[in-house]
């Protein structure tokens, strides 16, 4: 058999997360990921990795990602957590984001590309940003550069685990019961045998669930208290994908990146009002002309959900076409694979605004034939907040 | 059992050489997820790619390992890809051909020599 997709692994010093010993333990295959060595699946596999996730839960470490502490600049009051800075960075309301609440952001750039999503929450007197692996040490520079007088310091001594599924809060409330309480984008400060974790609820599959960051010492016994729980599995980036493009979330890298814009890559519900045009703190960040121009008008093309007709996955790089034969590409995938728990493959890519209403019908071309693909909404499987 | 490099079984039976892939590919693919077999009556030649298989980490071919002509396909793996990771060496064979260089089988492994090869 020849392997056609799979890329060359680049050899090199790869980080390791205060997990490392734990994933090799539990049978993990560990593979390159933005620079740190990762577990890619556990011994149950990929597809139950992700079926386990929704019908019960599953525990990820994602200490790859970057936590940076934002502080205000000194000379403006005690009160300031950089809220006012970070807006100068972000087309969000970072500003009157209560305390104890995270919001989903990005950084976009002078041309309204996108330069990472992030997550943003106020913890009183600062703000805690979670980052992407591939983008924190570029987006630390950028924080750095752009939030004058702030403090902006990463954080490098804790771990981050993601409790994921509809038996999240039962697993993690035997040992934080205040955790129950808490709603969707929540987050606190909680004491715990495993010191101070760092606790939101939110996550990346679309489930119920928690990211909780914990001082790197701890990680391993707080992982493995969460694992000595019948209803917990090890999950690896493998289901995490797969969860993620279900849930019909972009993944930083494939979905968007510099090239393309918050409403080209259909973001516009995380722009609040106050910051588009006739808002109160309207423009005002990097690329605000294309994007608040965008917001008013639309863009000329536009990320969609897709469903393939027949039961071959369209993967990412395939080639949208508007007919069965001849013509240019319209569109292309951006990522594409078998949803385990919709039961058929799945894709989401950019498509012109004229072809991106659902039930469109579109051909992808796969080992050179070209198979019907029909716009659909997203995501793919409802997600399940506790809102 | 013969075995080829290319991680495929070929087993002899009622004159036939059925053809599927080995215990030890279908553990390294990971979950199948689809299947595209060749047509029956298809003439085939050595090294041609003549199946599509999917997994959830990527698309592979299997390759033609005899020269010949396609007589049946296992059409249950299409509606059921999973059967690949289940029983590989049995119920999941791919196609059954007539060879026409049958003297081609001779290049490939025996099981002990490719329990060898996949060390």
């Amino acid at each position: 058999m020849g392997e056609e997709t799979t890329g060359k692994v680049s050899e090199g010093a790869l980080h390791r997360t205060p997990l490392f010993d734990l994933h090799n333990e539990l049978g993990a295959k560990m593979v390159p990921f933005a620079g740190y060595e990762m577990p890619v699946q556990y011994p149950l596999g990929v597809m139950k990795e992700h079926l386990h996730c929704r019908a019960r839960a599953g525990l990820f470490d994602v200490s790859h990602m970057g936590q940076v502490i934002v502080r205000g600049a000194s000379d403006t009051g005690a009160s300031d957590n950089g809220a006012g800075a970070f807006e100068a960075l972000v087309p969000q309301a970072i500003v009157g984001l209560p305390e104890g609440r995270q919001r989903y952001a990005f950084f976009t750039d002078e041309q309204g590309g996108l330069l990472d999503d992030l997550m943003v929450a106020n913890r009183g007197d600062h703000l805690f940003v979670v980052v992407n692996a591939a983008c924190k040490a570029q987006d630390i520079a950028l924080m750095k550069a752009g939030l004058p007088g702030c403090e902006v310091d990463e954080i490098t001594d804790r771990a981050l685990l993601a409790l994921q599924g509809p038996e999240a809060e039962a697993v993690l409330a035997t040992l934080v019961p205040d955790v129950a309480a808490m709603r969707f984008m929540d987050v606190g400060v909680f004491d715990s045998e495993f010191g101070a974790l760092w606790i939101s609820r939110s996550g990346y599959t679309g489930e119920d669930g928690y990211e909780i960051s914990v001082e790197e010492g701890q990680a391993e016994a707080l992982a493995r208290a969460l694992l000595a729980q019948d209803a917990v599995e090890p999950i690896g980036l493998g289901a995490r994908d797969s969860l993620r493009l279900e849930g019909g979330l972009c993944l930083y890298g494939n979905d968007i990146d510099t090239s393309t814009s918050p409403v080209e890559a259909a973001l516009n519900w995380a722009i609040q009002k106050v910051r588009r045009k006739d808002g109160a703190r309207e423009g005002n960040f990097p690329g605000a002309a294309r994007i608040l121009d965008e917001l008013e008008n639309g863009a000329a093309r536009k990320r969609v959900g897709l469903r393939p007709e027949g039961r071959a996955p369209m993967r990412a790089g395939t080639q949208l076409f508007a007919a069965d034969a001849g013509g240019e590409p319209v569109g292309a995938v951006t990522s594409g694979a078998f949803g385990p728990t919709l039961g058929a493959p799945m894709a989401m890519g950019y498509v012109p605004a004229e072809l991106s209403a659902p039930g469109t019908r579109l051909y992808g071309e796969v080992r050179g034939k070209r198979m019907a693909v029909q716009v659909a909404e997203m995501p793919f499987v409802p997600a399940n907040f506790k809102r | 059992m013969k075995y080829t490099e290319e991680h495929e079984w070929l087993r002899e039976e009622d004159g036939l050489i059925v053809v599927g892939i080995t215990a030890h590919a279908s553990e390294q693919l990971g979950d199948v997820v689809f299947i595209e077999l060749p047509e029956e009556g298809q003439e085939i030649t050595k090294d041609d790619e003549v199946c599509v298989i999917e997994s959830v980490k990527a698309a592979s071919d299997i390759l033609a390992p005899l020269d010949g002509e396609i007589v049946e396909v296992n059409t249950a793996l299409v509606e059921d890809p999973g059967k690949v990771n289940e029983d590989p060496e049995g119920e999941a064979w791919f196609f059954k051909m007539t060879p026409s260089e049958p003297g081609q089988m001779d290049d490939y492994m025996d099981e002990a020599a490719y329990k060898s090869f996949i060390g």
